[in-house]
């Protein structure tokens, strides 16, 4: 009877794991299959180096050169802002803060990724967009900063749980170490604990930045959606991710449109698959340390 | 004048009495051996006399321990200069996980003792010379010093101490982790440095404190037992607990 149910239950679990396999492989070979096929008819090359989309008026327009800039503008802002508070944060809950704060901030931290990102782009939207404009004297607050300080909010919890963990790991001898020899506790942090953390930190900002590009959202509704090669961090901007979701309502199935807005979702995937390979690598590395 | 004089030291961990009331002289030049079971507090004592017990949370100290002559629980001590001038080797090698080279420099830069790059060159070859390492690894400084065996990691602790020339080194259990032939050589190394500096090593292997050592104290739940020369508490030890721990009856 035991050996029957162990039986039944192998089975599900292989079926689960199978079928997470399956559904990642059909959304990839979907992906690549209506991807590739627009780069039947239009060169690769030409579309990321483009800068001009026009995908419904005549003459037709497909580059995405403005929207790739758009994205990395807006991550490489929120990068500025989130890694700088993100890593200070995890050094201040690792070894810093008083164990009743440490639990309380923790929580909180954990607490912020649960936010959906529709609601930190409508708060975005009220608080920060307004505020931008007045600060900056600008006709509009909807701009790639606005963005930034609302996507590096979004990848400050990312950054700060995995730093953390990251720090926490090294082993307490070394601190101890660096402490007998005479160093402030601040050397001691920065010199050995930062130092040896570091892979594991590199790999928490690599996977906060993978989460900012793919955001959609808030960016949606924070940027202005200008599709336009920016010229400084306070242009309205529009990313891969906002014009596939704004675009894809419009488009006719199979079109050339719709085919296009898949392409750029490969373009989306090459990118975020590298960012998450390198992240790998260091997490990896980690390890052996 | 003794270099440590210990009066009526007590130490608590919270509310548990680690230490009791603990007196004693330690000698220049010398090498100092503490002895006892597991948990009668040689480490917490040993940790006391750089004060790198204080990082510990809910630590409380009462009486004193001077050095040479100046209490280091005084309020206006600076804890990091009396951490650099009283090293301290740790029970597992603990090379920071950077080059060799840094580990040995590291106590200089973050002292401010000099940014002169060729004084620090100077001083990590002479560092690494005195703890008979340098042959070995003089052309793979900057490697990482945990490609080292444990051995070598354990003697780079200790020449990354030299580097700061601390007075006093202590060293807790510094072999334990190591093979017989790897214990010999740092003991040999300790009665080499023995001429510069003020030793006092915690050790669980009673050969070792007879091989190495000139003093022992030997303690039991936080106290201290006995302290005398080491001929004495190996073959005739005053008191009736000394003798039945090294003479293995427990421990
Ligand atoms: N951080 C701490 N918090 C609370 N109690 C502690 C702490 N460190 C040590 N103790 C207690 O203090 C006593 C003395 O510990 P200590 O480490 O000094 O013993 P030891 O003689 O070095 O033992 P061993 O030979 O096992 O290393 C032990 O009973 C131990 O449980
Ligand atoms: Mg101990």
């Amino acid at each position: 009877m035991r050996e029957y149910l162990d039986y039944i239950i192998e089975t599900i679990v292989f079926i689960c794991g199978m079928l997470s396999i399956v559904f990642v492989v059909l959304i990839f070979s979907f992906l690549l299959k209506e991807g590739l096929s627009f780069f039947k008819d239009f060169s690769f090359v030409k579309f990321i180096t483009n800068q001009f989309w026009y995908p419904s008026s005549t003459p037709l327009s497909f580059g995405i050169l403005s929207l790739i800039c758009g994205s990395v503008l807006v991550t490489l802002g929120a990068c500025l802002i989130a890694v700088p508070i993100g890593v200070m944060s995890a050094l201040f809950i690792a070894e810093i803060a008083p164990k009743g704060v440490r639990d309380i901030l923790k929580s909180l931290v954990e607490l912020m990724t649960a936010i959906p990102s529709v609601v930190i782009g409508f708060v975005g939207m009220v608080t920060v967009v307004p505020l931008v404009k007045n600060i900056f004297n600008l006709p509009t607050g909807l701009s790639a900063f606005s963005g930034s300080i609302m996507l590096g909010f979004m990848a400050m919890p990312t950054i700060v749980t995995i730093s953390e963990d990251a720090i926490r790991s090294i082993p307490w001898q070394y601190k101890e170490g660096a402490l007998a020899l005479g160093a402030t506790k601040w050397q001691a942090l920065r010199r050995i604990i930062l130092k040896a953390a570091m892979p594991g930190i590199i790999a928490a900002i690599m996977l906060g930045i993978g989460r900012v590009i793919g955001e959609t959202m808030a960016v949606m509704m924070i940027t202005g959606n200008a599709a336009h090669v920016p010229h400084s961090i306070f242009d309205p901007i529009r990313t891969m991710t906002a014009t596939i979701a704004a675009e894809m309502g419009e488009t006719v199935r199979g079109g050339v449109h719709y085919k296009s807005l898949f392409a750029i979702g490969l373009v989306l995937f090459l990118i975020t698959f590298v960012v998450n390979f390198v992240a790998d690598l260091f997490l990896g590395k980690n390890k052996n340390l | 004048m003794s270099k440590i004089v210990i009066k009526n030291f007590n130490l608590y961990y919270g509310n548990f009495h680690a230490l009791k009331d603990v007196n004693i002289y330690i000698e220049e030049n010398r090498i100092t051996a503490m002895i006892g079971p597991s948990g009668c507090g040689k480490s917490t004592l040993l940790r006391s006399i750089n004060r790198i017990n204080d990082i510990i949370e809910g630590v409380k100290t009462a009486g004193e321990i001077n050095i040479d002559g100046a209490n280091i629980y005084d309020r206006n001590i600076d804890v990091d200069f009396l951490r650099r001038s009283v090293g301290m080797v740790f029970q597992r090698p603990n090379p920071f996980p950077i080059s060799i080279y840094e580990n040995v420099a590291f106590g200089l830069r973050v002292n401010r003792i000099t940014s002169n790059k060729n004084i620090i060159n100077e001083t990590v070859e002479k560092s690494l010379k005195a703890v008979l390492l340098w042959d070995d690894i003089k052309d793979k400084l900057r490697k990482s010093a945990l490609t080292l065996t444990l051995e070598q990691q354990q003697r780079l602790c200790i020449a990354r101490l030299i580097a700061v020339a601390p007075r006093i080194i202590l060293l807790d259990e510094p072999c334990s982790s190591l093979d017989p032939v790897a214990t010999r050589k740092i003991e040999e190394l300790m009665m080499q440095l023995k001429k510069d500096y003020t030793i006092v090593i915690v050790t669980h292997n009673m050969q070792q404190a007879a091989r190495v050592s000139q003093d022992t104290a030997f303690m039991l739940l936080g106290k201290l037992i006995e302290f005398n020369k080491t001929d004495k508490i190996f073959t005739n030890p005053s008191e009736k607990e000394t003798d039945d721990y090294v003479s293995g009856r427990f421990g």
